[in-house]
């Protein structure tokens, strides 16, 4: 039992944090610029980097840069935005698509190329987990991927909720053309979607590279899950896309437990597979997301 | 001089042309209606207004500058306010944040301006926390109505407002119409229901294929023979196709 | 006289890499081109006409699954048929989804497939791949069995290019390319729209199995790194877009221009000095990925646009 918690529910939980802070930002720009980004995942990657480099320079914790990191990031973003997906706005979402496949190869090449291929490191070594009652293993950094996830998060409900610009942000999501109507400028909306995609894709980036490692492939390999759960949540829908987030990691970890037998439950080479096949299901059972109700 | 004044418009969304010649114009203080069958052009006549269709020729002018072309976000910002016939609220915000949206243009304390609209709206203070997608349709129009009202504007344009509704909820509308109006805003109103909005206009005009029929007196029209025959008799009834809202974000079916 | 002789390789070597890809770019021109099904999967029909074949056609092996020995043409048409049946599935479950959800279950699909050929390793020898895979003419001489490959190839190509523009031009062509105009008037005049979609699907998943069964048989050997979707799928966008979605000749033509650009300038990095050498293939992706931009922005109908047919009384 307690193998279960430490080994499945925990790697789950920190697995569906970050995925769920990568599905806001997917979420975001399907719900306001109506397309899916497949440059998100080596946005998320190159966060990472930007965090590993400016930690040779400075010697600081990852989670200290990464406020800079979001700046850094989001204005990168906001110029990719301009030169790479500001021409098709009235284009149909396959070009708009397509598109990102150009700017995803793009952004991973120059990421190769600067830092090259190889796996590096933020903290070299192997981290001694905390060990509560005895047998509670939890490393510190999963209290602090976890911990500061559910605060961004909470950032993030304060934005769409609280702020002028985030009601413009949901309304947008409701109706471009009424948005319009209403006066609402719609370059800023997709501006301010973008910086908000951007700093959690920061987040989840160094997140992830803290948790494991830091590769040019970290991004685009875990794409896939990240559009799982932001379509399990109902694209379009950023609290769905963390609930989504947070399920799939959480599932993806659980499927290789001893649930039957001795044996994983699902070999650990298709973990992968797990958001896949959760995510058809609701693709074809539930299009509009497993969750019904509100939006935000 | 009028508030709003269409000329000669030619246009459409792209390349077919819908609007052939279309003139009419708001003087300040009226209440104007257009009235026309279905596809004749008279929504197509509002969004003129806000740019967005494609005009080949023709001005539009506000109180005596012209605004053709200009984008619907600055158009506005220079007061006047739009309640389209389909998708005219935000379904996913709540009531509140609606008549917020409404005020998104303002820069000062539009508070008071809410408890107004609330006052007009009674039954909207209850449910100002829900979504306003899970109203009725009369509530929903009277949230697209009061987001529309939360400017001031120098003038308001409403598509169809008593469109889908119960007889109750007509009446209300079109009370609440009257009382906009007295209160000084000009309003410029498509209707289907050609009776009851013939009543309350002072002028109106009827268009039929993208093209001026007929404009005079909402008294004059009430009492012509062609309109009669035409929108108040056995012609045509509150035959009207649901409105479709769009779906977003779901496959395609 | 012998650099001569080279250069004539390395075109044979162009052409039969070029050829191939432009089997996978027919094939997505018939999905995305003809009929806008948006399939971001390219890699895993791919990969599976290219283990399917591989399997078939190699002499027995303790390695793997096999292999039985088939020869060259059936395997290739077992390939296609498998690669074909997987589209086919895919396409009953996914065939109503928006276009940029079906390229997320596509691109997914690709990746379960990947991650079979690399798990299942009693099928598949896993990450080492399977070997020993033969080849078409390969016993003759040099440099005719090269000669003979990209003859091969290109007969494929060819033969395909006429039966897509003999589809394209049929009545079915017809009613596809009025589904893509106006799908509600198509579903409206009777047409069964999700069985032409679904139909457009599996061809174009079946010439992408061929491919891959060319690809296998071409480099004699095939491993689950050959789904890598940079190559298998993201260059044949780039193919496709850079031809003209919806051209068959685009799309060939798109396919031999990019694999000789994608070819030619490994062959300009490879010259630099060591660890340059290394970090400048990855501009070769910049480029590919700039070029994808380029085009979309400035001229989306690619070199050689879409012929539009009369749509208005075809039945
Ligand atoms: N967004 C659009 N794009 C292209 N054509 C449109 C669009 N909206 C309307 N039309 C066409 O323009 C014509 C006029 O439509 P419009 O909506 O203005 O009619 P209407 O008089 O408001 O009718 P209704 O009583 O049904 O509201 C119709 O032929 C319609 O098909
Ligand atoms: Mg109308």
């Amino acid at each position: 039992m307690i193998d279960f918690i430490n080994f499945h529910l925990i790697p789950g939980l920190v697995l569906g944090s970050i995925y769920a802070l990568g599905a806001i930002g997917v979420t975001l720009t399907f719900g306001i610029l109506r397309f899916a980004n497949f440059a998100h995942g080596e946005i998320m990657t190159l966060g990472a980097y930007l965090t590993l480099t400016m930690m040779w320079l400075t010697g600081w914790h990852p989670l200290i840069l990464l406020p800079v990191t979001m700046v850094i990031l989001s204005l990168i973003v906001i110029g990719m935005d301009q030169a790479f997906f500001k021409p098709f706005r009235n284009s149909p979402a396959v070009t708009v698509v397509i598109a990102s496949f150009g700017l995803m190869l793009m952004i991973r090449s120059v990421t190769q190329f600067s830092w090259g291929a190889q796996l590096q490191a933020f903290v070299p070594g192997i981290q001694r987990p905390n060990v509560f009652f005895d047998a509670l293993r939890i490393s510190p950094k999963h209290i602090l991927i976890v911990i500061s996830a559910m605060v961004l998060m909470l950032v993030v409900h304060w934005v769409l909720a609280h702020t002028r610009i985030g009601k413009a942000m949901r309304a947008m999501s409701d109706s471009p053309e009424l948005a319009r109507l209403t006066g609402i400028n719609t370059e800023l909306v997709i501006k301010a979607t973008w910086i908000l995609g951007a700093c959690m894709a920061a987040a989840a980036g160094v997140f992830l590279a803290y948790d494991s490692h830091v590769s040019t492939m970290m991004g685009f390999q875990i794409l896939l899950p990240t559009f799982a759960a932001a379509i399990v949540g109902g694209i379009g829908r950023p609290y769905g896309a963390m609930a989504g987030g947070l399920l799939i990691g959480v599932t993806e970890e659980l499927s290789s437990y001893a649930w039957l037998g001795d044996g994983p439950l699902l070999e650990p080479g298709y973990k992968a597979g797990v958001s896949f096949a959760i995510m058809i299901g609701v693709l074809i059972w539930r299009p509009s997301g497993l969750f019904r109700g509100r939006v935000f | 001089m009028a508030i709003l004044e269409l000329e000669n418009i030619h246009g459409g969304y792209g390349q077919t042309e819908i609007l052939h010649d279309i003139s009419m114009r708001v003087e300040p203080g009226e209440i104007v209606v257009i009235i026309g069958p279905n596809g004749a052009g008279k929504s197509t006549a509002m969004k003129s207004v806000f740019g967005l269709l494609n005009l080949t020729s023709g001005r539009i002018l506000l109180d005596d500058v012209d605004i053709t072309n200009t984008p619907p976000e600055k158009v506005v910002r220079q007061g006047v306010c739009y309640v389209p016939q389909t998708g005219n609220i935000f379904p996913n915000l709540s009531v509140h944040e609606n008549l917020e949206m409404g005020a998104y243009v303002r820069q000062d304390d539009f508070s008071g301006r809410l408890d107004e609209i609330y006052e007009l709206f009674p039954p909207l203070v209850e449910k100002r926390n829900l979504p306003a997608g899970t109203l009725s349709g009369g509530q929903r129009q009277m949230v697209a109505m009061g987001k529309a009202l939360m400017l001031d504007p120098k003038i308001l344009l409403l598509d169809e407002p008593s469109a889908g509704l119960s007889p109750k909820y007509r009446g209300e509308i079109f009370k609440v119409v009257r009382d906009i109006n007295e209160a000084g805003t000009p309003i410029l109103m498509v209707e289907q229901n050609a009776k009851q909005a013939l009543g309350i206009a002072d002028r109106a005009y009827i268009l039929v294929d993208g093209k001026n029929r007929l404009d005079d007196t909402g008294k004059n029209l009430l009492a012509n023979k062609e309109v009669a025959e035409m929108f108040l008799g056995g012609g045509k009834t509150e035959v009207k196709k649901p409105a479709v809202r769009k779906a977003r974000g779901t496959p395609k079916t | 006289m012998d650099q001569l002789y080279g250069y004539s390789l390395y075109g044979l070597s162009l052409l039969t890499f070029g050829g191939i890809y432009a089997m996978l770019a027919l094939g997505l021109n018939i999905q995305l081109g003809f009929t806008g099904l948006f399939n971001a999967g390219i890699a895993g029909f791919f990969v599976v006409g290219a283990y399917v074949s591989a399997i078939l056609s190699t002499a027995p092996s303790e390695r793997h699954i096999g292999g039985f020995d088939w020869p060259i043409p059936f395997s290739l048409v077992a390939a296609m048929v498998v690669s074909a049946l997987i589209g086919w599935a895919v396409a009953r479950i996914c065939m109503r989804l928006r276009a940029d959800y079906l390229a997320i279950a596509t691109l997914g699909i690709a990746e379960i497939l990947r991650l079979i050929f690399k798990n299942e390793t009693d099928l598949t020898n896993g990450a080492r791949g399977v070997s020993y895979i033969p080849k078409p003419y390969e016993s003759l001489a040099q440099p005719w069995n090269h000669v003979m490959m990209t003859v091969v190839v290109l007969a494929i190509v060819a033969v395909l290019y006429f039966m897509l523009e003999r589809a394209r031009k049929s009545p079915w062509g017809r009613v596809m390319a009025a589904i893509r105009e106006n799908e509600d008037s198509a579903r409206a005049a009777g047409k069964n729209v999700d069985r032409l979609r679904v139909q457009a699907f599996v061809v174009g998943s079946a010439m992408m199995g061929l491919g891959g069964g060319m690809m296998a048989h071409h480099l004699k050997f095939i491993d689950p790194n050959a789904a890598d979707p940079t190559t298998a799928t993201f260059l044949v966008f780039v193919m496709l877009i850079v031809g003209g979605s919806g051209n068959n000749k685009g799309a060939i033509v798109g396919a031999l221009l990019m694999w000789t650009i994608w070819s030619a300038t490994e062959i300009f990095t490879s010259m630099l000095p060591g660890d340059l050498a290394i970090r400048s293939a990855y501009i070769r992706v910049f480029l590919i990925g700039l070029m994808l931009q380029i085009m979309l922005q400035k001229f989306p109908q690619g070199l050689f646009p879409e012929k539009r047919l009369e749509t208005g009384s075809s039945g």
